[in-house]
């Protein structure tokens, strides 16, 4: 020992340490929990649905027999529930968001939009489920059709994609618009030729990020009544759809064991599409991140 | 000179960076000695080697020795946390914790192993007595910290360094964030605390240096020029870039 | 002559804040129609159905005779599944928060950050599945007598879902807490835990506590795991090895069958959604004002 550390000073630093360390490891235990729950799900998924992934599921509609069973349906519903969703709630979303940053006056009204806005974020989804039966479904007698359910879910994304959009206009240097203004712009060829297109990549990967939740939820369409026995592809607008999160529910529900084999196909399926359109957002964000 | 602090060879690394290059330089002990020189000169990151603040950052790598009384501070016999309770520091901002005054500066007791509430009592008492601030706060000691002006908030910061009875004080430019009259106090301050405490501190204020320290030590880019009584580096500097420094050539 | 004024652009330029408005103005449409519905749906369901027998009953069976109104079953599940959930969320939650902000090199950081946020995107669906096929079965094996479908099965996984947003959420917190603050204490001899104990946790707790409300909010409002793994028999219980009914589940339950237009059996739905909105957005609204005031504070 030497003056810096008396035998006593010493010990109680050691055990401050070992505290310090058994919390350590404690932390990272609870961290690596987050991890093994996705490993464990992942591999149970796939060791329980490896043997469904065929051509039938791809190809066939839904069946009472699990062998032949498909999710053709539900997956060209969900495809068109994406299509028709995604244009919609960009420009509702990034209308919404530009007004919000660019033209709204600071004042009472402003901030209550946005407060709004903030609050239905965090309204649970089946309450949108019950507002497009209500709406959507009964008063304006669309019924439980693909537009409907593409409705309803727009509502429910619409909220996180203006949040999104807000951050990446808010992220474009003000200096552009002093530029842009300084060569005679007006206010909205600023904002569509300057603003917009340094926000873009922020944007669509708002838009992306919000579209790959929509396509996962299940409760709000299964109050519109997406159904699952659907032997057709929807032809219009106002025919019944089935959507994959619906038909994996469904799956699921039934006692049969083959069904649950099924359902984690399908899972396997959604969750591909999901990692794809998650994996083109960070594509995305990386570009955007080198753009500024 | 007997130094209490001795620098011998010292680099730092950040990563590839040579922030620090063959740094040798003996501090006194019981008097003030200033390291001056322009922004990314080093001086600051020298200071956080006394207390081993560097260790915080990843990727720093160090080689040469300090001593402080004779002893290697990054050998294995001393402990990091006893380290920084001999070396204490006040930072550039003033940092109070969000609590109590009497909190923050029980604080570092506290980790140190002292419960006893008389003993804790006392020694808010004299720190904070030390410090010039216990007749400003002496009847409020259980408001919050963040309810003082920034002069008090970095003098409660130097009652809270000294609680934990340290020998050597460290101080990153510890006014910079002041204004006028604040800064002045806490200069009278160091002045007091001279005399029973090794003080270190770095500045940006050349007038400063010249005003406090008994010694001063100039650096550039992670050198060290010079160091001397700091009546002599600033009359008559006996490198020509400290003069060039000093005369306000650069920096 | 000079002309300062170019009247194709202006129109345009004048027409976009107006058009652009209406986007916005569809937000508080959304805000009117939920609670337009709700209201005009539930109001009349009360005309039929005594609030006092909504408020007062122990039983919940709306759908078979003989009826009864009593919400307290739906809310007791609800809130089992909840607290459950919190059990096993935030502790975790806040652990990996601390390990991340605090600990983490920036190397473990870069890989564990993505691998929660993927855990954040799974769908609750597939959460169910998981239930219902991993971990009631590991349950069964445990616990002798447990039922196919009960509260602990579905809460844990509605837990599980929940950490990646407690733990981002708390970590933003705790990252929030200025630099200066850790150094102080690091100065002063702190090890990292005792800096995070006694520095950072109590400087960003109410962060943290905003977390933790919307966590419970969220796990309220959670659908379809409930539906699938904790069963569809309303309970007054706060047994989690029971078999229960959430206020959500039930809501899926009713909208599955074949529930005419208008009957008091419709209106229930409308009860509870609107139970259902007013409990969540209590919660939201009280952690909005909790990370308000933690934002006003540094």
């Amino acid at each position: 020992m030497n003056q810096w550390t008396t035998a006593d000073d010493h010990k109680r630093v050691l055990m401050r340490r070992r505290i310090d360390f058994m919390l350590r490891l404690l932390f990272l235990l609870c961290t690596s929990i987050g991890i093994v729950a996705l490993a464990v799900l992942i591999v149970s998924i796939v060791v329980d649905g490896f043997r469904y992934i065929r051509p039938e599921l791809f190809l066939n509609y839904p069946s009472r027999r699990a062998a032949q069973a498909g999710m053709k349906s539900a997956i060209v519903g969900s495809i068109y529930m994406l299509l028709m969703m995604a244009p919609i709630s960009f420009v509702f979303g990034v209308g919404a968001a530009i007004y919000l940053e660019e033209y709204a006056k600071k004042n009472r009204a402003t901030r209550f939009i946005q407060l709004n806005i903030s609050t239905l974020a965090g309204v649970p989804s089946i309450v949108y489920g019950i507002l497009g039966l209500t709406i959507f479904v009964r008063f304006f007698a669309l019924e439980r059709s693909l537009i409907s359910g593409t409705l309803t879910m727009t509502l429910l994304v619409l909220p996180v994609i203006i949040v999104s959009a807000q951050e990446a206009i808010k992220a474009v240097p003000k200096i552009r618009r002093d530029a842009s203004f300084a060569l005679g712009a007006d206010k909205w060829q600023t904002v569509s030729r300057a603003v917009l297109p340094s926000a873009m990549p922020g944007i669509l990967t708002g838009v992306i990020l919000a579209m790959s939740r929509a396509i996962g939820e299940t409760a709000p369409l299964v109050m519109i009544g997406a159904l699952t026995y659907i032997s057709f592809l929807p032809s219009s607008l106002k025919d019944s759809f089935s959507v994959m999160p619906i038909q994996i529910f469904n799956w699921i529900s039934r006692p049969q064991e083959e069904f649950h084999s099924l359902a984690a196909a399908g899972i396997m399926v959604l969750l591909a599409l999901l990692l794809l359109m998650n994996f083109s957002a960070i594509l995305l964000r990386n570009k955007f991140q080198k753009h500024i | 000179m007997e130094a209490l602090i001795e620098i011998n060879e010292l680099n730092l690394y950040y990563g590839e960076v040579r922030a620090l290059r063959n740094v040798t330089l003996g501090i006194p002990e019981r008097s003030i000695t200033a390291f001056i020189g322009p922004s990314g000169c080093g001086k600051s990151t020298l200071l956080r080697t006394l207390n081993r603040m560097n260790d915080m950052i990843p990727g720093t790598r160090i080689d040469g020795s300090i001593k402080i009384a004779g002893t290697d501070i990054y050998s294995n016999q001393v402990d990091v946390e006893t380290l920084r309770k001999r070396v204490g520091m006040v930072f550039q901002q003033p940092n109070p914790f969000p609590k109590s005054i009497y909190d923050n500066v029980a604080y570092g007791p506290r980790l140190h192993g002292i419960r006893d509430r008389k003993k804790l009592d006392e020694i808010v008492e004299a720190s904070l007595r030390s410090a010039v601030l216990w007749n400003e706060v002496q009847h409020h000691l259980k408001r919050s910290a963040f309810g003082l002006s920034g002069g008090q908030q970095q003098r409660l910061c130097i009652a809270r360094a000294l609680a934990v009875e340290p020998d050597i004080l460290l101080m990153d430019e510890a006014t910079s964030a002041l204004d006028p009259i604040s800064t002045l106090k806490i200069e009278e301050l160091t002045q007091e605390l001279k005399d029973r405490y090794t003080i270190v501190m770095v500045t940006h204020n050349m007038q400063q240096a010249a005003r406090v320290s008994q010694r001063t030590a100039f650096f550039l880019n992670g050198e060290l020029i010079e160091c001397a009584e700091t009546q002599k580096l600033f009359a008559n500097p006996s490198n020509p870039r400290t003069e060039d420094y000093i005369s306000g050539r650069f920096g | 002559m000079i002309r300062f004024r170019n009247e194709r652009t202006s129109l345009t330029n004048k027409a976009m804040p107006v058009i652009l408005f209406l986007c916005a103005a569809t937000s508080i449409l959304t805000t009117v129609g939920i609670v337009y519905t709700l209201l005009s749906e539930t109001i009349r369901f009360f005309t039929i159905v005594p609030l006092s027998d909504f408020l007062t009953q122990s039983r919940w069976n709306p759908l078979m005779a003989p009826k009864s109104f009593g919400i307290w079953p739906l809310i007791s599940g609800t809130l089992l599944i909840t607290f459950i959930a919190c059990i096993v969320a935030l502790p975790i939650g806040l652990a990996a928060a601390i390990y991340l902000s605090e600990y983490a090199p920036r190397a473990v950081r870069k890989i564990i950050k993505p691998i929660l946020e993927v855990l954040a995107g799974v769908p609750t669906i597939v959460y169910g599945y998981f239930a219902l096929t991993f971990m009631t079965p590991l349950l069964r094996s445990m616990i002798p007598n447990l039922p196919i479908f009960n509260a602990l099965s579905a809460g844990i996984v509605v837990g599980i879902m929940i950490i990646p947003m407690v733990s981002s959420l708390s970590e933003d917190a705790m990252l929030a807490v200025p630099r200066s603050l850790r150094d102080g204490a690091y100065a002063l001899g702190a090890t990292r835990f005792e800096a995070v104990l006694k520095i950072v946790l109590p400087a960003g707790l109410s962060g943290v506590i905003s977390a933790f409300v919307l966590a419970f909010s969220r796990a309220i409002g959670e659908t379809m795991i409930v539906t699938v793994a904790a069963g569809a028999t309303p309970k007054l219980t706060l047994n989690p090895l029971d078999s229960i009914q959430t206020m959500t589940a039930y809501i899926v339950q009713v909208s599955l069958g074949d529930t005419p237009h208008g009957s008091v059996e419709y209106g229930t739905i409308f009860a509870v959604g609107m139970t259902l909105f007013v409990i969540t957005l209590i919660l939201n609204i009280a952690a909005k004002r909790l990370s308000l005031r933690f934002r006003e504070e540094y």
